[in-house]
């Protein structure tokens, strides 16, 4: 009965993610031999995809802007980089001190979450972001300031590097956990939720859904997996350093959402391993005088492809040559009516940005901004 | 026990000096069609409002079939039975038809599953969702939008979503039923299908509604009793023909 259901669209990217790492897995069982800095770009790409992800969650489906998640990802990667170098010694730097490093930095970036949460029940929009940079900002400072001897200071931490060449697995199979927590999370009872939180939050309150509870589990989700990105990265460098946590990998993060379709994961993950991809090579290509290029021809891009994305001039070439419609055409699938009754495939259905006027047309305020009586918004 | 479904006592609210609302006093007894009715700016919403749980009343209290709902936050307040539809309409815009539906349903005994149920698709996951799915159709089908089940809700025509709103609210298993203009921006075709509809809901659900009209003929029509509100008090109230051929009434509505 369930295989009855089966829908390509919803596990198209388990199975292309899920695929890729296989092949890459059996091409260096056998003795194949990659190059390190390839690997070490797929490692990359894999937090990347994490991050993205779980942000989407918070921005694309929550409808909430978040300026921080580098911040949670500092926490991860600091927490699991020293639970690490504690463990060295006893346990050497295997998968038994991940795992154990993926738990406690992953539960700390957690804890952060529901700190940051909080102040999110009462704030919305650009109070929101403003928070949630400030938190980003004031963990990366934290961190730079403790001493030597803890959190290595302005030095960074050093880490244990992942003994074995196999670590880009344990990342792909990370980033296929976190997209099975996180899309069905979304496609459930609960995900549905926190859209329609999205969509009109006093209408979801009016239909009985419990806001403060799912604004804060969204939060806390979305960090914990910034919070286990952050312990991947521990565990792929040699130092972490609070410097690579600032605002600007925030937004690169944000950028990787928004790029992707705000909404949609599937676009999250290209837009992650794309821009995570393009940044790698800029770096090394462009070296010695021209290293000044990078910055420039990085944002020249995401310019370029913001402006075919959305400009309303190219929408009878895209409508002609995007992905998508060559993808359909690849597998001929025609418009069934029998299955376009399924609605199981419009999870993901939003509008590519927040929609303002919504936001700001409120018949009703909400008690907690007005404040008329004492017991306003302590709900 | 209670002889009344919803029973306010001397509720009012407010804001600084202004007294939206003060001294209303409305007694709904079970399966009636309520009106509240008042010019422009009578408070009429405000009630509404402090009835849902958006605003917190700064006087009196009111009760719904005996139990004291005064202070309670907004959705438990609709867990306890009062629901609700918006003036200008407020439907999750960007999610199906059907979906909008299953918000509603989101918090009914039912239908309970756990985050980690879901997460883990256990099998409750799956039953709860096709329950689920099945209920809201059967909704959408008194509603006549079965048909549209699938289409975004942004994308129904201004009536259908004026339904559509109906049934969400409907969906959250309420006592009472606040519908807030609905007949609002309708032809007379689409208001004669609404009357017709609102019926069917008292009769069909065993439903008591309170609703906020400005068309006089539509609620002469409708409503069993109505109170009428003008700057925040109560006008006059009791049998629809009476209240409306109060000399207050009419005095306060065409002026002089």
């Amino acid at each position: 009965m369930m295989f009855k259901k089966f829908n390509l669209n919803h596990y198209i990217n388990y199975i292309v993610i899920g695929i890729l790492t296989v092949v890459l897995s059996v091409i260096t069982m056998t003795g194949g031999r990659l190059d390190s800095s390839l690997l070490f770009l797929l490692e990359k790409i894999a937090i990347s995809i994490i991050l993205a992800v779980s942000l989407s969650l918070v921005v694309g489906f929550l409808g909430e802007l978040s300026l921080g998640h580098a911040g949670f990802m500092c926490v991860g990667a600091y927490i699991g980089g020293k639970v690490a170098a504690l463990l060295e010694d006893s346990l050497g730097n295997g998968l038994p001190t991940f795992l154990i490093a993926l738990l406690v930095g992953g539960g700390v970036a957690a804890v952060c979450g529901i700190i940051i949460g909080i102040p999110a029940l009462r704030l919305r929009g650009d109070y929101l972001a403003i928070v949630t940079l400030a938190f980003g900002e004031i963990v990366k400072s934290l961190f730079q300031n403790t001493s030597d001897e803890t959190f290595g200071g302005a030095l960074g931490l050093p880490t244990p590097r992942f003994d074995k060449k196999y670590l880009f697995i344990i990342a792909f199979v990370l980033v296929l956990i976190t997209l099975a927590v996180v899309q069905n999370f979304i496609r459930s009872k609960h995900g549905r939720a926190v859209t329609a939180i999205r969509d009109n939050e006093i209408a979801a309150r009016a239909s009985g859904i419990n806001v403060t509870k799912y604004k804060l589990l969204a939060f806390t989700l979305s960090a914990t997996f910034a919070g286990i990105a952050g312990v991947l990265y521990s565990f792929s460098n040699y130092t972490v350093q609070s410097a690579k946590f600032g605002y600007n990998y925030s937004i690169e993060i944000l950028v990787m959402v928004v790029l992707g379709g705000m909404g949609s994961i599937n676009g999250s993950i290209i837009a992650a391993a794309l821009i995570t991809f393009l940044n790698t090579k800029l770096a090394t290509v462009l070296t010695g005088d021209l290293a000044v290029l990078q910055n420039l021809l990085y944002a020249l891009i995401l310019i370029v492809i913001v402006i075919y994305n959305n400009a309303p001039a190219l929408k009878s070439f895209r409508d002609r040559y995007s992905l998508s419609v060559l993808w359909k055409k690849l597998i001929r699938r025609k418009h069934d009516p029998a299955t376009h009754k399924d609605d199981e495939a419009k999870w993901d259905v939003v509008p590519t940005k927040i929609e303002m006027n919504e936001v700001l047309s409120i018949d009703v305020v909400p008690p907690e901004a007005k404040g008329n009586t004492g017991n306003g918004g302590d709900d | 026990m209670a002889d009344y479904i919803l029973e306010t006592k001397d509720l009012g609210i407010s804001f600084g000096g202004l007294k939206a609302a003060q001294n209303v006093n409305i007694r709904i007894k079970k399966n009636q069609i309520y009106g509240l009715i008042g010019p422009n700016g009578a408070g009429k919403t405000t009630v509404f409002n402090l009835l849902t749980g958006v605003y917190k009343p700064t006087a009196g209290t009111f009760y719904l079939d005996g139990e004291e709902l005064k202070g309670l936050p907004q959705d438990k307040i609709n867990h306890k039975g009062i629901a609700r539809t918006f003036q200008n309409i407020r439907l999750f815009n960007n999610m199906t038809v059907v979906r909008n539906v299953m918000v509603g349903l989101h918090d009914q005994p039912e239908f309970k599953c756990s985050v980690l149920e879901t997460i883990l698709r256990l099998p409750r996951h799956f039953k709860v969702e096709k329950a689920m799915r099945e209920r809201a159709k059967e909704l959408l089908r008194i509603f006549d939008l079965e048909e549209e089940r699938n289409n975004l809700a942004c994308n129904l025509p201004y009536g259908k979503q004026r339904k559509l709103e109906i049934a969400r609210a409907l969906a959250t298993n309420p006592k009472l039923l606040l519908l807030d203009e609905p007949a609002a921006g309708m032809n007379p075709h689409e208001t004669e299908d609404l009357v017709k509809t609102i019926r069917f809901i008292r009769d069909n659900f065993d439903m008591t509604i309170l609703l906020i009209e400005h068309d006089m003929k539509f609620v002469a029509g409708l409503c069993d009793e109505i109170t009428v509100l003008n700057f925040g008090t109560v006008l006059a109230e009791g049998d629809t023909k009476t209240a409306l051929n109060d000399p207050e009434v009419i005095k306060a509505y065409i002026g002089g």
